[in-house]
């Protein structure tokens, strides 16, 4: 691990405000992922802010029917959460699928946001990763791509978002509030958070250089059923293959592409009346195959339709 | 008992490396209450949790195996949950109380769930056992919170404890003698039959 100076901010605006002054600087709350990559030398923060422990970690009632998660709460106090469970158990669901107790016990929902892509050629640092080293090339793109994404890659990268989390967000319509380097608050979509990777793909989020997550908001569950349905390698512990997260009319897709994929094509389709296998083939006919990550697509068309089957029998039990 | 020490130099800074060349940060000081006990530590701030534990203190019960938070054998309590001691800094934990195995029972006086691991044979090397017994004490207090996993299939019902959401709660700790089906036998023994 590369030498860094560590400091403990003692508020979100003082955790900016290091950040903005402090080049190379990295804020860390959970960790995990974090820590891991430093231990590879992949992340070499000079300077670490430590964020976990600012008084962010309210799940709180919003005005409008809603929930604010603050960025600071544990993915598991996020998941054993009596209001999600109730209302929003597509969220609940996405997370006790992701991970192990123990990670989900330090990770953070700011910090699984940002967590990066599991990729094998963003991990070894011999093999070229645009990613990890811009402009060095994908080792993916005819490599060992079976993980790979099958929406919105660019030839520069193929790399897949892994968290479980962010695709229930997704299908939720969830609202991501920032504190900016300036420390002015700023909120917008969570689907807007993420950038698909185009000709950077080390740029993965919209957030201003040192900006930081305060909060996930969530609008009131929608009407309808909620399901996330994940498929892996092996039963736990596992990234996935892909999944599909539903919430009401709402579908998106997680592990295949650079970010959390709302399937709009599907969910205008179903919206059409049209049946959910018809909806998810439409979605997929704007996705890619490239050698080895084909099998996704025929994963998706199974998993897509099984998954609203699933929410609105849930919906209409309710 | 005669314990080999290891040079905290090699385990610290790898070959060739002395503290002063790479550590540009200084030494931070951290107090961390280790088993009831207050320890104030002057730490490298690249110092993990485990190694603060293991290299500096002394306390060598939490195992490093994969080091990435893949194997859980450096699962440790903290303020009472279970989290991979290897992933996290040992700065970051400035003020809590951390519980090792050897704040879980003593080879004199063992704690239930270390004694229905040698009752059960629930173990062959032992090297992932410590991590299995911290975890398991941390899993079965969530348990006791009604915290939900994905083998929990009513989210608004109490937690029952089957097999399936037992496997599936210990899955981030891995055993490869794979002791599995004893280590199972060996927490439902202290947790008593699902509900």
């Amino acid at each position: 691990m590369r030498p860094f100076t560590y400091e403990r901010a003692a508020s979100a605006q003082a955790a900016v405000k290091a950040a903005a002054e402090t080049p190379g600087a990295k804020f860390i709350a959970g960790g995990t992922n974090l820590l891991d990559l430093m231990k590879l030398e992949i992340e070499q923060p000079a300077h670490l802010i430590e964020v976990g422990r600012l008084p962010l970690a309210q799940i709180e009632d919003t005005a409008g029917g809603g929930l604010r998660i603050g960025a600071m709460a544990s993915n598991s106090h996020v998941a054993a959460d009596a209001r999600v469970r109730a209302r929003y158990p597509v969220l609940t669901q996405a997370i006790v699928a992701g991970g192990s107790g123990q990670l989900r016990n330090k990770a953070t929902t700011g910090g699984n946001l940002l967590q990066r892509t599991r990729c094998a050629y963003f991990y070894d640092t011999t093999k070229p990763c645009n990613k990890r080293q811009p402009g060095s090339g994908c080792g993916a793109l005819e490599g060992l791509n079976r993980n790979s994404a099958i929406f919105g890659a660019s030839h520069a990268c193929i790399a897949t978002h892994p968290s479980d989390m962010a695709v229930a967000l997704a299908a939720l319509d969830a609202t991501v509030e920032t504190l900016t380097p300036s420390g002015e608050a700023r909120a917008f979509p969570l689907i807007e958070l993420h950038r698909l990777p185009g000709e950077t793909p080390d740029v993965e989020t919209h957030l201003i250089p040192g900006e930081l997550i305060t909060a996930v908001v969530l609008p009131p569950p929608p009407e309808g059923g909620q399901v996330y349905r994940k498929v892996r390698d092996r039963a736990s512990y596992a990234a996935g293959l892909a999944s599909v997260a539903v919430a009401g009319g709402k579908v998106a897709f997680g592990a295949v592409a650079h970010k959390p994929w709302r399937a709009a094509e599907a969910e205008g389709a179903l919206a059409a009346g049209a049946s959910p296998a018809e909806a998810i083939a439409t979605e997929l006919a704007q996705a890619s195959d490239n050698g080895r990550n084909g099998f996704k697509i025929s994963l998706i068309a199974r998993l897509g339709p099984v998954a609203i089957e699933e929410a609105r029998s849930k919906g209409s039990r309710a | 008992m005669a314990l080999i020490e290891p040079s905290s130099e090699f385990f610290h800074l790898g070959p060739g490396l002395r503290r002063d060349e790479r550590n540009s940060g200084g030494v931070l000081q951290t107090t961390i209450t280790v088993n009831g006990e207050a320890r104030a530590l002057d730490l490298d701030p690249r110092t993990t949790l485990l190694d603060a534990l293991r290299e500096t203190l002394r306390l060598t019960g939490t195992k490093k195996g994969c080091d990435h938070g893949q194997c859980g054998a450096c699962t440790v309590l903290v303020n009472g949950m279970r989290i991979n001691s290897c992933l996290s800094l040992a700065v970051m934990h400035d003020g809590d109380r951390v519980t090792t195995i050897e704040g879980v029972g003593t080879a004199e006086k063992l704690s239930p769930l270390q004694q229905a691991f040698l009752t059960e044979d629930a173990f062959q090397c032992g090297y992932c056992t410590p991590g299995q017994i911290c975890s398991a004490l941390g899993m079965l207090d969530e348990v006791a919170k009604g915290w939900p996993s994905q083998e929990t299939a009513d989210l608004g019902a109490p937690i029952r404890l089957t097999d399936d959401e037992l496997r599936e709660r210990m899955s981030g700790n891995l055993c490869r003698c794979s002791a599995y089906p004893q280590i199972v036998a060996a927490i439902r023994s202290v947790a008593g039959p699902a509900a």
